[in-house]
């Protein structure tokens, strides 16, 4: 599903991304570790169409097709979809209206009608019941004042109601607390199938606790310097990043 | 012939068309005598430093223009606010149309200042009224209080709430090449009454069209005026709006003005405080681009204690397109407990955009809140990227930023066909058609 061949990526001039190799097949689940500063932010934004990043050489194939020059918006139309680190709030948009313009944005690129409000209504409905979601929240203005834990929780709403092909999932742990983090890796799981994929960003192991990865790849210094399946994610829970740097030193 | 001296020197034929009392004429010879002492106002005068108004006293302009437009319904239709019944009160060049207007005298007065000026049965309310509150040293105000003849003439007895919103239409068709028009508007809302006005200015013609108005506003105790300003004329189309409000004891007087077009306008919003207990609401939403120019100008005069008022403007400016926000609170030193709020957020889009913005608060009471803040910005391009990663394209997404940063505005629309109104205005101004209400 995503291809990704030498890919190196800078910003403002400085090298971030120096040679990154990935393949993600359908019905996977990756998880990519690193220690802060490694890159890995920086891999999700230039997957995802981030301007801010220039890449300076590779290629990102999804299904095979190029999507080195296609904008953010493009890409989102492919099936590619990005949880954010850090959700940005927008007052005065309401979660729901946020997400219908999204997803008729999405049907117009694809010379589809907009959905009719009553199925958008029924979609709604039926994924904030599958991912324990009060629908209250969703006349709420995007984002705004919105707790950590219901801001990744909106983030994973919004997978949910757009179907990705490609879901990555940034730092999707960070400032969470448990029961939050339960939530979120929950709903993740149920929308998990074996026609998409995800690739779980983290420092941090716990959310794999919930999340089982198929592969788990290390970055370090803007190269993944290991791949191993769910073992290495404990051993480096254990043993912490410090073996990995030296190793690839 | 300049355009003071034909102002001036057509002053004595205007009076023999427009015969009134005795007061009224000497209202006019000395606004007359103040004009012609200071001329139209220029970038040396303080509160004129950001607006030239140069382009627009260059030419020449019909001061009486002709009145057979045969304007028809159909032809102005978009104009009003038709889903809901309205009083209306509409001008064509500055005449009355009987024929597109619904007056009323039921209960309350809609209807024309020329008939209030002559009739004796409204002399009481025009000698307590008239040309009371209107500022008598501002050269514009001056200008129009001498050729003060036509408008609309509000009157909402004690206790009175109007059903329904009057409208107060000025088209202007520019038959002639080019024309100056003097509108003059007196709202009276007695004690605990309330009325809701939308006024509006339109040019029908792409000739040249300046209309210097005056509008005198008198809220008396427990009252509420809801008033809605909408300026979305064509760019050949420059307005100077002088509104001045006299609000008593627990009154509450709000005013939206919605700028979207027009060549120049220039907003003088005046608010006087003389009881206690008082709201003032001044909101504004601008959103221009070519190479309109919007010239936000408040007063709120804080004169008595325990009052408040809420300033809030929003500017969206594209292209080459100017807007200016000088916003003045005045706070008397008997006015304690005043609590004064004043906003003044910017978008600008292009580079070639501006905006001067100018707080000026004078505070002599010491026992008052008062906060002022203005914000100049660019859209933030993470926010845009958020947008975009979910597939809304990066026009639509500015459009969805922009679309939120002026929904709080709207909010406080309290007629909802006018809030749909402009909301469908704002997409259009904007180039897009989102498909929702926020």
């Amino acid at each position: 599903m995503l291809t990704i061949e030498n890919l190196h990526a800078s910003v403002n001039g400085k090298k971030i991304l120096k040679g990154v190799d990935l393949d993600v097949k359908a019905g996977e689940v990756h998880a990519i570790m690193g220690p802060n500063g490694s890159g890995k932010s920086t891999l999700s934004s230039v997957i995802a169409g981030n301007e801010v990043y220039e890449m300076t050489k590779g290629n990102i194939l999804l299904n095979g097709e190029d999507i080195n020059e296609l904008d953010a918006e493009d890409r989102a139309h492919k099936g590619i979809f990005l949880s954010f680190q850090y959700p940005v709030e927008i007052p005065g948009v309401s979660v729901t209206n946020f997400i219908k313009t999204a997803i008729n944005e999405s049907r117009k690129a694809q010379g589809l009608d907009d959905m009719s409000a009553s199925e958008m209504l029924k979609k709604i409905r039926q994924k904030a019941a599958l991912l324990d979601i009060d629908t209250k929240f969703l006349s709420r203005s995007l984002n705004e004042g919105f707790s950590g834990g219901e801001k990744k929780r909106n983030e994973i709403f919004q997978m949910a109601m757009l179907e990705p092909k490609l879901s990555i999932l940034d730092e999707t742990d960070s400032g969470l607390d448990i029961d939050a983090l339960k939530i979120v890796a929950n709903g993740v799981n149920k929308l998990k199938n074996d026609q998409n994929a995800v690739v779980i960003i983290t420092h941090y192991q716990r959310l794999l606790n919930y999340i089982a990865p198929d592969f788990v790849h290390v970055l370090h210094d803007g190269k993944i310097v290991k791949s191993g399946t769910k073992d290495l994610a404990n051993e480096l829970e254990a043993k912490g990043y410090d073996w990995i740097k030296q190793e690839s030193n | 012939m300049e355009l003071k001296e034909k102002l001036l020197d057509s002053h004595l034929a205007f009076e023999q068309q427009s015969e009134v009392n005795d007061i009224i004429q000497n209202y006019r010879s000395n606004a007359l005598r103040i004009f012609e002492k200071k001329g139209f106002p220029t970038k040396k005068n303080e509160e004129w430093k950001f607006t030239s108004l140069v382009s627009l006293i260059n030419k020449n302009y019909a001061l009486f223009p002709k009145t057979d437009s045969g304007i028809e319904f159909k032809h102005v239709e978009p104009f009003f606010l038709h889903d809901i019944d309205t009083y209306k009160v509409v001008f064509i060049d500055g005449i009355y149309s009987p024929f597109l207007s619904e007056t009323t005298h039921d209960g309350l007065d809609v209807c024309l200042l020329s008939a209030a000026l002559n009739k004796n049965k409204y002399k009481s309310i025009i000698d307590k009224y008239f040309n009371k509150i209107a500022s008598k040293e501002e050269s514009l105000t001056a200008l129009n209080t001498a050729y003060a003849r036509e408008g609309a003439y509000i009157y909402i007895p004690k206790n009175k709430v109007s059903e329904k919103p009057v409208e107060i239409i000025h088209f202007s068709t520019g038959e002639q090449n080019a024309i100056w028009l003097q509108p003059r508007n007196l709202i009276v809302v007695e004690q605990n009454a309330q009325v809701q006005i939308i006024e509006r200015h339109q040019s029908l013609t792409h000739h040249d069209v300046v209309t210097n108005s005056v509008t005198e506003i008198y809220a008396h105790k427990d009252s509420l005026v809801d008033y809605y300003k909408i300026q979305n004329d064509l760019d050949s189309a420059s307005l100077i709006d002088n509104t001045y409000i006299n609000q008593e004891q627990n009154s509450h007087v709000s005013v939206h003005t919605f700028s979207f077009g027009g060549k120049l306008v220039r907003n003088n919003l005046n608010y006087f405080h003389k009881g206690q207990n008082i709201l003032s609401t001044l909101k504004g939403l601008t959103i221009l681009k070519g190479k309109q120019h919007v010239d936000h100008n408040t007063l709120v005069n804080h004169s008595m204690p325990n009052c408040d008022s809420h300033q809030d403007y929003k500017g969206i400016y594209s292209e080459q397109s100017k807007g200016v926000f000088n916003g003045k609170i005045y706070v008397n030193k008997i006015a304690q407990k005043t609590n004064a709020f004043q906003q003044s957020n910017n978008i600008l889009i292009d580079d070639k955009a501006t905006i001067n913005s100018k707080p000026q608060l004078e505070i002599f009471a010491d026992d008052v809140k008062c906060s002022h803040g203005c914000t100049i910005g660019q859209l933030d391009e993470d926010t845009l990227f958020y947008l975009r990663s979910r597939g809304i394209p990066r026009k639509e997404a500015k459009a969805l930023l922009t679309y939120a940063f002026a929904n709080n505005i709207l909010q406080s629309v309290q007629i909802n066909v006018l809030k749909k109104r402009i909301n469908s205005q704002i997409a259009e101004k904007l180039g897009v058609n989102l498909g929702f209400n926020l």
